[in-house]
Order: C-alpha cells, then structure tokens, then sequence
C-alpha cells in the first residue's frame, strides 16, 4: 500500500526540474528515499524505487551497482511491467564484476523460454548487454533454440545476441554456426540484415572463417535492394577480398553495377570505399570509384567532402594521378571554413609525397599548394598541428621542391616553431643540418632567407644537436661565399654559438667527474680540431667587405684567441680549477637565456624611465653624427637592426667598461649622457641606448639585451605578428597533448596572441609607426603603460 | 559496431545515454563531459563527423538535441547518419511530434524503442512500422498489468 504515497518517476522529473535546492542535494534527498523504498517486500514500490534509481544512474551518473539485488527480485516478478524496468536496470549497471550475475542465469533461462515474444526479448536484449562467459555458455542452448523460433522477431533478437555469445564463449559457435548459416538464407531481410551484421562482425576478426560463405554473400550482394544489407555485405567483401584476391575480380562487377545504380549516397560511399581499399588492382572499377569521389567533392555538404576526401587518402598511395585529376577541390578544401575538411586535405597531402606531386605538375600549383599548407597550418598559432616532427620535415621538404618561391614564410615558420614548440626543437636541428650541408641550395637565390632561419636554428639549440662538429663544418663551406653579406653574418654568430657550447661542455665536462648532461663529449683534441676549423674557416672573413661579417668574423676569431689558452691552461691544471674558463662561461651565460616569441605590444608594455625623452625631436641628429648615418625617422631595417643585436652582445672587452660606467650614472642626467653617447658611437646610434646588454641591474631599467634583441631580431614588419593584439593566452599548451613544460621563459616573453586574418605589409607597417607614436604620446601624457 | 549512444541538450544537459561498450562510471562521465564540450562548439555548417580517441563520432542535431553515436573507424558514417535519423523518425511517430521535453518525462521510453533499434551495437530493425508495432504491443501489455495490479481483487490479494 505504500506506493500510493510513493513519489513516481514524473514526480521526480517534475520535482528535479523545479528544484530550488542544489541538484547535489536533491538528488541526494532522492537518493534516500530510494534506499528505503527500495527495501520494500511490496514489488510495485521496488521497481517504482528502481526506476527512479535508473534514471538517475542514466542521465546523473549516479552510481547504482548498490541496488543490484533488488534489481534481481524486481526482474523476477511475474508482471511485465516490472520486469521492463528490471530489465533495464539491469543492462544499465550489472557489469562482469557484479556478485549477483550467478542469480539471473536461472531467471534469464526463464524467461528466454517462456511463451511471451516480449518477455523473450527483454532477456536477449539484456543477454546482449551484460553477457559473462559463464552466463553465454549456460544459456547458448537456449539461444541456439530461439535461432530456429518460429517468431521472425524472435529470431532477429537472437541472431544479435549471437555475436556477444561467440565473444564471450566460443565453443557456442559450434552449436550455433549452423543455424546461423540457415539463416542466411531466408527471405525475411530484417532476419538477413541481422545475419549479415553479425558476419561482419566476425569477418572483421577473423576472415578466413568466413570465406567459404562466399558464395552466399555474392547472391546476396547481386539479389538484394536492401542498401542497410548491401553495405554490410560490401564491408564483408571488403575483408575477404583481402585475404582472398580471386575474390576481387568476381565482385568489382556486381559493385560498379550498384554504383552506376544506387542513389543512395551512403552505399555509393560503401563501394568506392571497398573498392579502392581492396580491389584498387582493377582499373576500370578504380577509375568508377575516383570519378563518384570526384563528385562528392564538389557538393557542398561538407560531410560529403569529408568523405570524399578521406576516400582519396585511402586511394593516394597507389593512385596519384585520382589527386591530381581533383587538384582544385583538394586545394580549395585546404581553405575551407570546416576544419575537419581542412585536416583532412592536409592529411591528403601529408599522405602522399608532395614532391613527387608537384614533380609532375605545373609550379603555380605546387606554390599553390604550399601556401595553402603554410597558411592553414600556422594560422592560430599552429592550432592544427599535433605531430610537430613530421610538420617540421614537411617544411623542410618543401625548400627541396623545385620551384618553391615561398622562403621568407618559410623561414618565419622555422624560427616561430623553434621558439614556441620546445620539442621540436630536435627534429629542427636535424632537418636545418640537412638543409645546410646541401650545397645546391646554397645557389637558390629563393632559399636563401630559409637557409638563414637554418642556420639561426642550429645555432640557437645546438644543445640538442647529434654532432656540432658537422654542423660547425656545414656552416662554414666555402661555398657560403655565394650568400648575401646579412645570412653570412648569422652563420658566424650560429659558429659561434655552437662553439661556446661545445667549450661549454668540455670544460663542464672535465669539471666534473660525473658527466654533464651535454649528449656530446670532447676530448681535447676534437676540441682542438673543432676550434682550428672555426677559425681557418672565419679567417678570411675578418678582411670582408661587408662591416658586418667583418665584425663578427673579428668577435669570433678574437675569442677563439682566449679560448685557446683557456684550453692549453685546463690542460695542465687540475679538476677543481674553474676559473680558466671564466670566459667560456661567461660566454655560455650570455646564451644562455632562452628567446621566445615577443608580442607585437612587448615595446609598450616597457616602463618609460625618467628623464627619456623619446618624442624629442631627432633633427640635432644631423649636427652630431652628420656624414655617418642618415635619418632614423623612417622605420628600422632589418639589416641595421641586426648589426645592432651582434655588437651590443659581442663586446668583450668594453664590456665591463660600459657596465662599470652605466651603474654610475644616476637617472636624471641619462639626456645629456645620451648625446655624448650618440657622439661617441654615432655609427650603432640605435644600440646606445642599450649599450649595456648584460648588467641586469641598470637602474634606468632597460629590458635585458636579449629581449630588445630578439625582439629586433624577428622581422617586426612580419603582417602576421603585427595582427596579433589581442587575448593572450598560452598557446603551444593546446597544441601537443601531454606536454607541459612547453614554454619556459619569463611570462613577458610567452605572451601569444591569437591571429587575426592576414593584413597586407603596407597596413602592418603603418600600424608599426602608430605603435612608436603612441608610445611618445603617451609618455607626454604621463601615462605609465 | 555502434559502442554509444548520447543525446545531450544544447545547454550540455544530458537527456540519454546508451552504452554497449563496457565503461565504467566515472569513464563514462569522462567521456560525456568531453564529447559534449567539442560537440556543442561545433558550428552549424560543420560536417557531422568528428574523430575522436581512434573512433568516429556521428552527430546530428535536432532542433536542441544532439544525437550522437559513437562508431568504429571503418564504419559507414552516412549509414550511422542514417540510423540516427531512423530513430528520429520512429521516437517522432511514436510520441507525436515529439519535443524535447518529450525525452525528458518519457526517458524510459526512449530507452525501450532504443532497444528495438539497436541490439549489440548493430542495428536491428530497419523498418519503422515494425518497431512501432512492437512497443505499442509491449505497452499493451504493461497497461494490462498495470491495471490487473491496479484491481481490487488483487489489493486484496496482496493482503491478505
């Protein structure tokens, strides 16, 4: 009698939706009362109880294995209707773990046995769901019985559950096998369709098995109109034909007869996937299946684009000429607004070996192509790109490609990637060292900004480099005569860079006994080796025409000078003497700091110091510094910026000169200093202001060198960066899963920004000279950034 | 095979969920947690399949529902497209016009029609009057035990 006063399942719902209490706590008010209905001897209130329980299980994710008891005694009721949600309960939450499963074999013989085709179905269903191994082998019998039932319902349900009892018990396929084939033959094409389902299934695992039933499946795939049969059947074949291949010939003719036929999309797509997956020998059925993909890539619903292109990566590897005969739908879908379409053209391409593709075709396309590819990959700071090894060879196969003319984005992409994405850090040394070594790309005039960004690289992460020793040689070949003055100029400071690091870890490693963490070992003469190679190669260089490599040829042979007798020093002194290599580490120091990307608005968020006066007019330039240079109004050049990043960094012996002298110099009398600065280094005006790159504690404040450096370093007039202005936000995190420590410099450096669409150079360039007049503006406002 | 089935409201409330994979509890709320969050952010013009941990998952929506079924990687996704719209189409006729609140009262019933549908992963029935035959019949007879229970003869039955 207790129901009557039981709150229902609508109640609950109705109660639920109105709930002016937390969920947590209505649910678990609910939950109570559950426990204690459920108790109840009277059934109705049980399963009342249990139904409301399921559904909170089903849609809360309440845990309900708790009421697997009752969950048994409601089932055991003689009334449908509570055997319904019994049931139910049952599939929802018993799992092989539950201890009461040995208590529904009895119940399950049952009702598998009994009259009511209803209540037979209830327990296949729930047979299907939560089926044991002990529970398939003791009731195989009767299913074995119900696959011969005269009920067509019947049967259909058993066919289903067959398949979960051959999983779980396969001696049951003896037994049942047979009457499985039986079915296979029946008119009744739901039966069939189930038939067919549970052979695709097992022919997936295994086959073999299935392979004399051949003959069957054909009359089937030639009688039946049923799409939901004949795509089963397709798939099986598809199994088969693999391992049998005088299968293939038999069927490529029923399956282009269905092609040509059918309008149904989804067995259109069935077909040419079985027949390019495992009949792509036969031609004519090949070329019947590329032209139906060729039309699925012309709709406009993107899911049959999807398709159809994903159908082309399966065909690529044996078929190029179907990609190229779709060229322009591929190409088109790289800038499609799906980005499933969009991964998957590039999947395409990756698939297939661009440089083959564009061997056979005409330049504009493969330009085409590679910028498509560069653009969608890069856009959102490399949202899309999860395998970064494979992107970073991809990047370098494309200089390989004949008629690339794509170099500066190129370049840009290696020197973003290398600073954003840590671990790509190998696999970008690796491919730099292959670009470098290659002579023939050091005649490509195209290439050369890509070489550039190489060799930057290979400097920069030497560290994870297999063997500095060639890179060393790479970058200092003779034939690097034929690169512009600006590119010889960062393969001297790469040289450079690799060279204090391998001191770096000669020295470090002779310190101390237990290894360093350097990959690399040196004895003293590869030392020694390395170091004469260096310098026979930059010898020549220090009489260059060009001031730049001549000043840095000078810096690096002048250090090789005290590196030589830091060697010969460490030589004949003992373990525990460090300050032979002072130097070195100095050096090492000075490299030691990581750059990361720069935001476009870094410059603004730098605290203007006092006294500054940066909207002072440049005019009296001209009186101080006269013939040596000529007006900086216009907006910086790479080159000269450059310049300014090797001389504020390489200044060893005025190095402590200038540090020693800024220190003292209190704040306000920075102006006139300035101008006497000016005066004196009039030739690098642009870098005296940040004369002193390594004393981290001018009390003017100025951003250590290797910010304002990297900073110039980056081509400020790239339109993509200048674009990014808007949330910050730590991007390569989301890029690559499971990598954590991605990024490890200061916060300063790791702000990205996301990208807006591409803004032509003149645009980037005058919102370049807005961001200096702003900062002046706000300096005569007193504003602090 | 079809390893689940989840419909899941626009605000990512959760309206049913069908599992013939095992999976444990907190796996399964794992995996509605995250399928909804990429699924309910797809825009409208996106095709419909997503891939997702090695598998495929079909989705369509229904004014704000989500259907989705979640299908091996060699599966025929325009065929599980189809059967999400056979179900549709079934729960439609059966409820009349059937709304979202509809699955939410009835929840039970969406289950036992899911059931007819779909046995083991597979479909199982591919005609719509058949399987709207089958749950009118098995109501039929739930209302007959209902009402038997509901009699007095078996109230006094019961107690004494």
């Amino acid at each position: 009698m207790d129901n009557m006063f039981q709150r229902s399942l609508e109640d609950l719902i109705k109660g639920f939706r109105l709930q002016l209490l937390g969920e947590s706590s209505f649910i678990s008010r609910a939950l109570e009362e559950i426990r204690r209905e459920i108790k109840a001897t009277d059934l109705s209130t049980k399963s009342t109880a249990l139904h409301k329980l399921s559904y909170l299980a089903a849609i809360h994710g309440v845990d309900m294995s708790w009421a697997a008891f009752h969950a048994v005694e409601v089932v055991s009721s003689s009334r449908f209707h509570h055997k319904r949600i019994g049931y139910q309960a049952i599939t929802q939450s018993f799992h092989d773990q539950t201890s009461v499963l040995l208590l529904i074999t009895n119940q399950l013989r049952k009702d598998l046995n009994s009259v009511n085709e209803y209540e037979v179905s209830l327990g296949l269903e729930c047979l299907s769901r939560i089926g044991t191994h002990d529970l398939a082998r003791d009731l195989s019998p009767e299913v074995f019985t119900l696959l011969g039932s005269s009920k067509s319902f019947v049967r259909k349900k058993a066919t289903g559950v067959v398949l979960r009892v051959f999983d779980k018990y396969p001696d049951a396929v003896k037994v049942c096998f047979k009457r499985l084939v039986e079915n296979l033959e029946t008119s009744d094409p739901q039966i069939l369709s189930a038939v067919v389902g549970v052979f695709c299934e097992l022919a997936s695992k295994d086959p073999s098995s299935c392979l004399p039933l051949a003959p069957e499946f054909f009359k089937i795939l030639i009688e039946s109109r049923n799409n939901w049969v004949l795509i089963k059947v397709l798939k099986i074949f598809a199994k088969l034909a693999s391992v049998e291949p005088r299968l293939g010939k038999k069927v490529a003719e029923p399956i282009c007869e269905h092609m040509k036929r059918t309008v149904a999309k989804s067995l259109v797509f069935e077909c040419v996937r079985t027949v390019v997956s495992s009949l792509s020998d036969h031609e004519a059925a090949v070329k019947l299946a590329v032209a139906k993909i060729g039309e699925f890539l012309v709709e406009d619903d993107p899911n049959l684009k999807y398709l159809g292109l994903h159908a082309l990566s399966i065909a690529a590897p044996k078929h190029l000429w179907a990609v190229l005969e779709n060229k322009e739908a591929v190409v088109k879908a790289l800038s499609d607004e799906d980005p499933n379409v969009k991964l998957e053209a590039l999947h395409l391409l990756m698939a297939m070996d661009s440089y083959e593709l564009c061997a056979k075709s005409d330049p504009l396309f493969c330009n085409e192509i590679i910028i498509s590819v560069l653009s969608v990959c890069s856009r959102n700071a490399y949202e899309i790109i999860v395998d970064f090894n494979w992107y970073v060879s991809l990047l370098g196969e494309m200089t390989r490609i004949p008629n690339c003319q794509r170099g500066e984005e190129i370049e840009h992409q290696l020197i973003d990637i290398g600073m954003r994405v840590g671990d790509a850090r190998p696999q970008l040394v690796r491919v730099s060292w292959a670009l470098l070594i290659d002579p023939a790309m050091l005649g490509n005039l195209f290439l050369h900004p890509i070489l550039s960004a190489a060799s930057w690289v290979s400097g920069e992460y030497v560290e994870f480099a297999k063997n500095p020793y060639e890179l060393v040689e790479a970058l200092v070949q003779p034939r690097t005569d034929l690169l512009p003055p600006y590119i010889r100029a960062i393969y001297i400071h790469s040289v450079f860079k690799v060279l204090v690091f391998c001191l770096g870890s000669y020295f470090s490693a002779q310190e101390s006994s237990s290894g360093s963490s350097s990959t690399v070992a040196f004895t003293y003469e590869s030392i020694l080796n390395l170091v004469n190679v260096i310098e026979i190669g930059v010898w020549p260089l220090s009489g260059a025409y060009d001031v730049e490599v001549q000043e840095r040829a000078k810096n690096v042979l002048g250090f090789i000078g005290m590196a030589k007798q830091d060697i010969a020093k460490k030589v004949n002194l003992q373990d525990n003497e460090a300050e032979a290599c002072r130097v070195t580490a100095f050096m090492e120091d000075v490299f030691s700091e990581e750059l990361g990307p720069i935001s476009a608005n870094a410059q603004e968020k730098v605290f203007v110091p006092d006294g500054l006066e940066l909207e002072e007019n440049l005019g009296d330039l001209e009186e101080i510094c006269g013939k040596f240079l000529k007006p900086v109004e216009s907006d910086s050049v790479p080159c000269a910026d450059k310049i300014s990043f090797s001389v504020s960094n390489l200044r060893i012996r005025d190095q402590q000169e200038a540090s020693s002298s800024s220190t003292s110099l209190p704040p306000k009398a920075s102006s006139s200093l300035l101008a006497e600065h000016r005066k004196r280094h009039g030739m690098y005006y642009l870098t005296s202001e940040k004369n002193d790159p390594d004393s981290n504690g001018t009390p003017n404040d100025y951003p250590p060198a290797n910010d304002l450096a990297s900073e110039i370093l980056l081509d400020p007039l790239d339109p993509k960066r200048k674009a990014k202005h808007r949330k910050s936000r730590p991007v390569v995190v989301k890029l690559d899963e499971g990598d954590e420590s991605r990024i490890i410099t200061s916060q300063a450096k790791t702000k990205q920004e996301s990208v807006t669409d591409d803004e032509s150079l003149s645009r980037a360039i005058q919102s370049a000279l807005l961001v200096n007049k702003k900062g002046k503006e706000r300096e005569a406002k007193g504003i602090q950034i | 095979m079809i390893h689940f089935v989840l419909l899941v409201s626009r605000q990512g409330k959760v309206r049913l969920t069908k599992w013939y994979s095992p999976y444990t509890q907190k796996e399964r709320s794992k995996v509605i947690r995250e399928l909804s969050g990429v699924i309910l952010n797809r825009g409208p013009k996106l095709c419909n399949f997503i891939e997702w941990r090695g598998y495929k998952v079909v989705y369509k929506r229904y004014a704000s529902l989500y259907f989705c079924m979640c299908i091996d990687a060699e599966d025929n996704e325009l065929e599980v497209l189809e059967i999400i719209h056979h179900y549709v189409e079934i729960l439609d006729r059966y409820f009349g016009s059937v709304c979202e609140l509809d699955l939410i009262f009835h929840f039970h019933k969406a289950y036992y029609i899911l059931d007819e549908l779909l046995i083991a992963g597979e479909l199982q029935e591919s005609s719509k009057k058949t399987v709207a035959r089958i749950i009118s019949a098995q109501d039929q007879m739930v209302e007959a035990a209902k009402e038997e229970a509901g009699s007095i003869s078996y109230i006094i039955a019961q107690a004494t």
